[in-house]
């Protein structure tokens, strides 16, 4: 039995199969259990789109590691959503060399075309705007990710195609 | 130890401290917050920079933390050059921090005040918004206020690294970073407390304190002893009004060094309560109606009753009024008020410790020892600051790697990064999972029968003449193997046993292992944890006889007086009941209410520990003294004074002479004579405010100053001044320094003992070597369906601190707690409750770890009396059931997790 | 005859890179056949005696590294790949991974058997997608060819690479904090001493070393010390992953020869500034780095020459700031960038960098005093090095300092008009 404590309303939930799956292959890479935890917030965002409570409490339950420990990890670092996000993270580059080059403009003409601000996301669950630190791809500034691809060279132009591109496909409403 | 040359004063400092420490015990200022001496060095807050010169032709030198640099002989240091440095670092860590001194709870004791001041930092610069955050509830006990934070790391490193709790940490990053729990609610840690001293600011602050807030400087103090446990850790409670404010912790190296379990900083709320009784009672019969009685009229009638009345004290009591009513109502008549197998127990360690060639266990050796084993004892809930202390000794291990590796031992990050989870072994043999399990290398449940039984063939094995144990089984067997060995391998062996589980053969277990390890270059360590305050100074008194509670109850006496002692919560309740009823007059003194209370006919209102002075003699034998804090309503009065007519010295020198070996009990204050060029140790500080004014709603003249009985302390402000004559120590401030950081400046060498203040006297002095035995006691087949053995609950089980508010919401009423497969035999849905034998219907909590066939019941709780029940009980599903509303199914912590896992593995 | 371009020989950039097969055909994996043959001291005295120099930005000599980790005792110890790569301006290891996998992990065999460490962690950067497809694919082919895994090439050598990629934070690049984000925990960085090699990752002697170093080895252990020493121009040795960013004409990263001059990239390379553009200053290696002014063009392109003209080579990648780019917009920029990437650990980072960027923003906004000026200027000593508990917060302030030193009127400038440069 754990702890009889549990003072939180929040119940842990069920791990996919894949989500358990991928932990466990994780774990055979590390000797402790605490690197895995980690790990296990990735997978778990991998396939929810972010942490939620729920799912930090169904991880520190398989890997016995306390949420308190995954909390203080989740929260610093910069790519573990602790909020939920939209179907298309941009990550949009802000750092010097990409500043240099016109990220500014971008990301004003993004915000005005999606209407959402850094760390907003769209209405309709399509699309987060977060900042990201230099994307180690400077000569071909400004850049930005929109999930794992990369896109270079960017103009306000090129962002609209984007969007347009990723709008195609049918949108998802978010889970919150 | 090396010379080195600090700002051109050349020092001779410990090579093997870090720089900042020996900085600080040469009495210099260095500011810090990082740092802590129990907690070592982590260098994050760069508060404590000094400039190092390579050589002597260096004049820039480099720029380095103190609490990072190990002094080097001939090494060159300023203080004075990095000056400007610490003022910009104090300067950036204020940017955030609010102005809210005037009404934070730290104001006026906060180390952040003193570091900002000591450090240059007068005007701020910065103008940008500060940062906000939001605070969290964090149960009854502690107070949140994150906006005051200076991020330096101090809390985590108390509650996660060294108190091992585990719902709280860290969070975000940047100048962002925040404490807290991942969802907020109650901290679980019995240690929790500690934050509000550990923090340097107001960050973490003591909830209870934070209602009737005053002042540090406004407190009336003196030095005091924590009632709470057999542990006896020094405190300072501070008062103001009339009222007890709060409790915090009196530096002790050997008891309690600098922490303090919540039972005991936030356990005194009692004092103040409603159940207090204020005035003394008085009726002709039980039935009849209760007058006021007059200090006079109450003195007399107690005298009058006592030539031919029993005297039945109390554990809990002062060894002063114990021997007071042992003298008033002649030895023979007197009871110790515990039943014939506590007292037993009580006696039985005395023994042991005079008669054996083994070490008494103080805090200092717990953390020190490098291999352990508990038999049978629920420290974190029956000892708690023991539990803190065990933490530590696991790290030994670690320490040891550390030294081989030429790690200094301050560098507390790196010594936990290079051990990863190796410990030292520490070993645990108990009925049902505990809150050390976590740190255990092997946990064993079993009744204490069983574990007495594993305990003697442990003995045996290490030393083959200690009496032999037969019929183990193969399991057994490689247990008790693995445990000899590692104990016999360990330098310095501990072996911690007690009276909570009840039981003669457990300790006598314990000091055979103990007498086996004992070597010809090593002495084990031995903690035997007793019950209450006091109750090895009752033991003590009891020597010429051995009158227990039961045999008073026997005794057809026709009067009693029984001091500070509710016989209900020691005996069955229809034992008492029929012993009270045979009785013409009943004599009760005490602080609160208690059934036997009610039954009497001549109620003393009894002082608690703080309005009165005198001995308490802790777990180890060591008799300490505590001071009043402050005189309370003229009718309260302390049992010494309304037992006899001696005063307190005359009492305390009585114990000395009557009790063998007891001579150290009269050394413990500095006597009625003390006094430093003609003054005394005032219990105000020289800031006290409002003397004038604080009764002018009632009468504008300065009341008269109360006289102090003890002619050591003052009730009032003048006096000798702690930092010229420290030697009753009972306030820690320095030039400077307001806050409990001072204590540095009074103590020997940071983090060592206290120059001047008694750390208390063993009563027992040993220095056997002969080896000699118990024997192996067989357990007593017990006959019904569900053993019984005792659960402990920190917050509850004591029977005064669970008059406190704070404890209350901590706390709940009686449950017992089974295993699964016996609550599904019994048929029990999630809300059924359970009816006990003999007794009324409770609820039930379901305890992996407990074995089947047996069952505990919490001792002390409201709702079950554990004394009035056999050694084994049958249980059955309750009809009719609700809960009642005092349960807190969340306020039962326990550890069952590790109890599921094979190695720990359960036992059928 | 060996290559003059060990880094970037199999480097075609629009070809999917080599696999297995193509690699070895290519050369590959020599350095690994001839490593289990020799004695592992023997390795790393080579590497020492090469003087490869780390690419991770300081610079420290790779084979003296290693050397300081302890004798085997039996337990495991550990290489540990520094593939964060999250300096601004920095992109050279995401070149060599995406485009030559296989020789990373050629690299790191040989570095491994060089340390008798039996586990290799590649830390790479989280959004690195592509490197993470590319080396998933590369390490199971060394599985699968028996260049991992037990009894390499029949040696009696046994190694597991692992790849974890990271969650995102500049300070993972610091090699203590990067053990503890690879162990799962807060990626604050660790006190040292314990140096790493000595007890890193688990508490055990771990190297941390750069991708571009590790490159490096399996050149210097098939063709030795004195094909890599004559790679360098003059006393220089070896070569190099260089580039530019800016406004330059053709921005990119190549592998050059140790000692070519800034002026030979900036022009011979990059092409030189773009039309309309002049370049006003730059940043040597990163964005941790010291500004570098026209005069200081002509300098060798060597981490000793940088430091005498008062900067660092760093990771050798250089930034230039062209003269319709605001140096204070770009100085704000940066510093904007270390104070969120601060971890919050000591002092002068956490609380002075917030600081900073406060007052670079009142001087771009026209609110900013030659108070905020003279705070400023003592920002960039109290955050110097040795001040605080690791290097990020120096770094950050080498831009600010070298910008108050040789744009010190510009800032003035803002103090009245606040940025008259055009937005970006
Ligand atoms: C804040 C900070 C960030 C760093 N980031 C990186 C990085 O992204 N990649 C890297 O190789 N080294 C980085 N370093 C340097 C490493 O700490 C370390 O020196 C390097 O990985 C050692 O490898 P090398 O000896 O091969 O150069 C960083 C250092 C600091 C202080
Ligand atoms: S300089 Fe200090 S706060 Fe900044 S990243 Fe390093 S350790 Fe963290
Ligand atoms: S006390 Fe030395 S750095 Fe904090």
């Amino acid at each position: 039995m754990n702890n009889l404590i549990a003072s939180t309303a929040i119940k842990a939930r069920q791990l996919t199969e894949e989500e358990i799956h991928e932990i466990e292959h994780e774990k055979t890479h590390y000797p402790y259990t605490q690197a895995v935890g980690l790990e296990a917030l990735k997978i778990v965002q991998k396939y929810q789109g972010w942490v939620s409570d729920e799912s930090l409490l169904a991880v520190s339950e398989y890997l016995d590691i306390a949420p308190d420990e995954l909390e203080g990890v989740a929260t610093f670092f910069n790519m573990i959503f602790r909020r939920p996000v939209g179907k298309n993270v941009i990550l949009l580059c802000d750092s010097v060399a990409c500043w240099m080059l016109g990220c500014d403009n971008l990301k004003e003409h993004i915000s005005n075309t999606l209407g959402v601000d850094y760390g907003e996301t769209t209405k309709d669950g399509l699309f987060t705007l977060i900042p990201v630190p230099c994307l180690g791809a400077c000569d071909k500034a400004p850049v930005m990710m929109v999930g794992r691809e990369t896109y270079t060279h960017l103009s306000t132009n090129k962002i609209d195609q984007i969007i347009a591109h990723i709008r195609d496909e049918s949108p998802v409403e978010l889970d919150n | 130890m090396v010379k080195i040359t600090v700002d051109g004063k050349v020092l001779e400092v410990d090579e093997s401290k870090n720089l900042l420490e020996e900085i600080l015990s040469q009495g210099e200022d260095l500011p810090y917050f990082c740092w802590h001496p129990s907690m070592g060095s982590v260098g994050s807050c760069r508060q404590c920079a000094v400039i190092e010169y390579a050589n002597d032709e260096d004049e820039r030198g480099r720029l380095n933390m103190a609490c990072m640099t190990a002094p080097r002989e001939g090494a060159r240091y300023s203080i004075e050059k990095a000056a400007k440095f610490r003022a910009q670092a104090i300067e950036s860590i204020m940017i955030n921090h609010p102005h809210d001194c005037p009404v934070c709870e730290e104001g006026g004791e906060c180390h952040l005040q003193d570091m900002t001041v000591m450090s240059g930092h007068n005007y701020r610069r910065y103008d940008g918004k500060k940062k906000t955050h939001t605070n969290q509830y964090l149960g009854p006990f502690i107070g949140h206020e994150m906006n005051r934070c200076i991020t330096c790391y101090r809390c985590v490193r108390f509650y996660k690294d060294y108190a091992g709790g585990t719902d709280f940490g860290p969070q975000a990053s940047h100048d962002n970073t925040y404490f807290g729990r991942w969802q907020e609610g109650p901290l679980e840690s019995e240690f929790s407390g500690n934050l509000a001293e550990v923090c340097p600011t107001g960050v973490f602050t003591d909830k209870p304190f934070s209602k009737h807030y005053v002042r540090k400087w406004d407190l009336q103090t003196a030095p005091s002893l924590c009632a709470g446990c057999s542990v006896g850790c020094n405190t300072n409670p501070g008062e103001r009004y009339g009222t007890l404010r709060r409790v915090v912790n009196r530096f002790n190296d050997e008891v309690n060094g600098y922490f303090l379990c919540d039972r005991g900083r936030f356990g005194t709320g009692y004092v103040n309560s409603d159940e207090r009784i204020t005035v003394s009672m008085t009726r002709s019969a039980h039935d009849a109606a209760p007058h006021l009685a007059s200090t006079d009229e109450a003195r007399s009638q107690l005298q009058a009753m006592a030539a031919n009345s029993i005297g039945i004290g109390s554990p809990r009591a002062s060894l002063e009024a114990n021997f007071a009513l042992r003298e008033l109502v002649g030895a023979e008549n007197f009871y110790a008020g515990i039943s014939t197998n506590e007292l037993a127990m009580s006696r039985q360690i005395l023994d042991i410790y005079r008669s054996r060639p083994v070490n008494i266990a103080n805090i200092k050796d717990i953390e020190a020892s490098d291999a352990v084993l508990i038999l049978g004892e629920d420290v974190t809930n029956t000892a708690a600051r023991l539990a803190l202390a065990l933490r530590q000794s696991v790290r030994n291990l670690g320490k040891k790697m550390a030294r081989d590796m030429k790690f200094p031992e301050w560098q507390d990050a790196a010594i936990r990064q290079l051990t990863m989870d190796r410990k030292s072994p520490l070993y645990i043999l108990s009925a049902h999972a505990t809150r050390l399990d976590d740190i255990a290398a092997r946990v064993k449940i079993g009744t204490a029968a069983n574990s007495a039984r594993l305990g003697f063939a442990i003995a045996h094995e290490i030393d083959s003449s200690a009496p032999a144990v037969n019929g183990l089984s193969a399991d057994e067997k490689e247990l008790v193997t693995t445990i000899a060995s590692a104990l016999k391998e360990a330098s310095q062996p501990l072996i911690i046993s007690g009276t909570g589980a009840m039981s003669q053969a457990l300790i006598a277990a314990a000091a055979n292992i103990a007498t086996a390890l004992n070597g010809a270059d090593k002495k084990a360590n031995l903690a035997l944890v007793s019950a209450e305050a006091n109750s090895m100074g009752l033991a003590l008194l009891m020597e010429s006889s051995d009158n227990s509670l039961d045999q008073a109850m026997a005794s057809n006496a026709k009067a009693a007086i029984v001091l500070e002692n509710d016989l209900y919560r020691r005996a069955p309740a229809s034992s008492v009941d029929s012993f009270i009823n045979g009785l013409d007059q009943l004599a009760v003194l005490d602080s609160l209410k208690t059934r036997t209370g009610e039954q009497a006919n001549l109620v003393l209102a009894a002082g608690t520990f703080a309005e009165t002075s005198g001995t308490f003699v802790n777990y180890e034998v060591r008799a300490q003294h505590y001071y009043s804090v402050f005189k309370p309503v003229d009718t309260i009065r302390s049992s010494a004074f309304w037992l006899s007519d001696k005063k307190l010295s005359e009492l305390t020198q009585g114990c000395a002479d009557s009790i063998s070996g007891g001579a150290g009990i009269a050394t413990l204050t500095p006597g009625e004579g003390f006094s430093v060029s003609g003054m005394k140790v005032p219990r105000q500080q020289h800031r006290y405010s409002g003397r004038t004014a604080m009764r002018a709603n009632i009468n504008v003249h300065e009341p008269k100053q109360e006289q102090d009985e003890e002619g050591i302390l003052t009730y009032s402000m003048e006096g000798v001044s702690a930092l010229k004559d420290a030697t009753v120590f009972n306030t820690a401030w320095a030039g400077g320094w307001n806050s409990n950081q001072s204590v540095f400046k009074f103590q020997s060498h940071t983090g060592a003992a206290l120059k001047q203040a008694t750390k208390g006297h063993c009563l027992v002095e040993n220095s056997v070597s002969e080896k000699t035995w118990s024997e192996v006691t067989d357990a007593e087949k017990v006959t019904g369906d569900f053993e019984v053995f005792p659960l402990y609950h920190l917050f509850g089980s004591e029977e005064l601190t669970a008059n406190t508010e704070a404890i209350k919401a901590k706390a709940t009423s009686a449950y017992i707690a089974i295993n699964e497969a016996d609550a599904s035999k019994l048929g029990l849905q999630a809300s059924d409750g359970v009816s006990v034998e003999h007794n009324g219907a409770v609820p039930y909590i379901i305890r992996s770890s407990i074995a089947p066939g047996t069952v505990g019941i919490p001792v002390g709780l409201k709702g079950l009396n554990f004394r009035d029940l056999p050694a084994a009980i049958s249980l059955q599903k309750a009809t009719d059931w609700a809960t009642p509303s005092e349960w807190h199914a969340a306020n039962i912590i326990v550890s069952d997790k590790t109890s599921v896992n094979a190695e720990n593995g359960g036992e059928a | 005859m060996a290559t003059d371009k060990p880094l970037t020989k199999n480097i075609e950039i629009g070809r999917a890179p080599f696999n297995f097969k193509q690699y070895e055909a290519a050369g590959g994996y020599e350095s690994v056949r001839k490593v289990v043959t020799m004695a592992p001291g023997d390795v790393v005295n080579l590497v020492k005696d090469a003087g490869l120099g780390g690419r991770g930005g300081a610079g420290f000599n790779t084979g003296l590294k290693w050397s300081f980790v302890p004798a085997p005792d039996g337990g495991p110890r550990y290489l540990v790949i520094n593939g964060d790569e999250m300096e601004p301006g920095t992109f050279k290891d995401r070149l060599l991974i995406e485009h030559d996998p296989h020789l990373l992990i050629e690299g790191m065999i040989t570095t491994c058997f060089a340390l008798q460490a039996q586990t290799g962690y590649i830390f790479l950067r989280g959004e690195y997608t592509v490197c993470e497809e590319r080396l998933l694919s590369a390490i199971s082919e060394a599985y699968e060819n028996g260049m991992l895994g037990r009894n390499i090439l029949g040696s009696g050598f046994d190694l597991d690479i692992y790849l974890h990629t990271s969650a995102g934070r500049y300070i993972c690049g610091e090699e203590t904090a990067l053990i503890n984000a690879l162990e799962g925990k807060r990626a604050n960085p660790r006190a040292k001493p314990p140096f790493p090699q000595v007890s890193g990752l688990w508490g055990r002697p771990t190297v941390v070393n750069n991708v571009e170093t590790i490159c490096n080895i399996p050149g210097i252990v098939a063709n030795g010390v004195e094909w890599y020493q004559g790679l360098g121009l003059g006393d220089f040795v070896g070569t190099r992953m260089s580039g530019v960013s800016g406004r330059v004409k053709n921005p990119g990263c190549w592998e050059v020869p140790v000692g070519i001059t800034f002026r030979q990239l900036l022009e011979d390379y990059a092409g030189g500034m773009q039309d309309g553009y002049e370049l006003k200053a730059f940043l040597p290696g990163g964005g941790s780095t010291d500004f570098l002014m026209p005069e200081h063009l002509d300098l060798p392109m060597d981490p000793g020459a940088v430091q005498k003209a008062g900067s660092r080579l760093g990771t050798s990648l250089i930034m230039v700031l062209d003269d319709k780019t605001c140096p204070v917009g770009c100085i704000r920029n940066l510093i904007k960038f270390f104070a969120h990437e601060s971890c919050g650990w000591c002092t002068p980072c956490r609380d002075g960098l917030p600081w900073t960027e406060h007052m670079l923003n009142k001087l771009e906004e026209g609110t900013g005093s030659m108070k905020d000026i003279e705070i400023l200027q003592e920002m960039t000593t109290y955050m110097g090095p040795g001040n605080t508990f690791c290097a990020l917060a120096p770094g950050a302030a080498e831009p600010l300092q070298s910008g108050l030193k040789y744009f010190r009127d510009e800032f003035e400038a803002h103090v009245k008009h606040g940025c008259s440069y055009n937005k970006h």
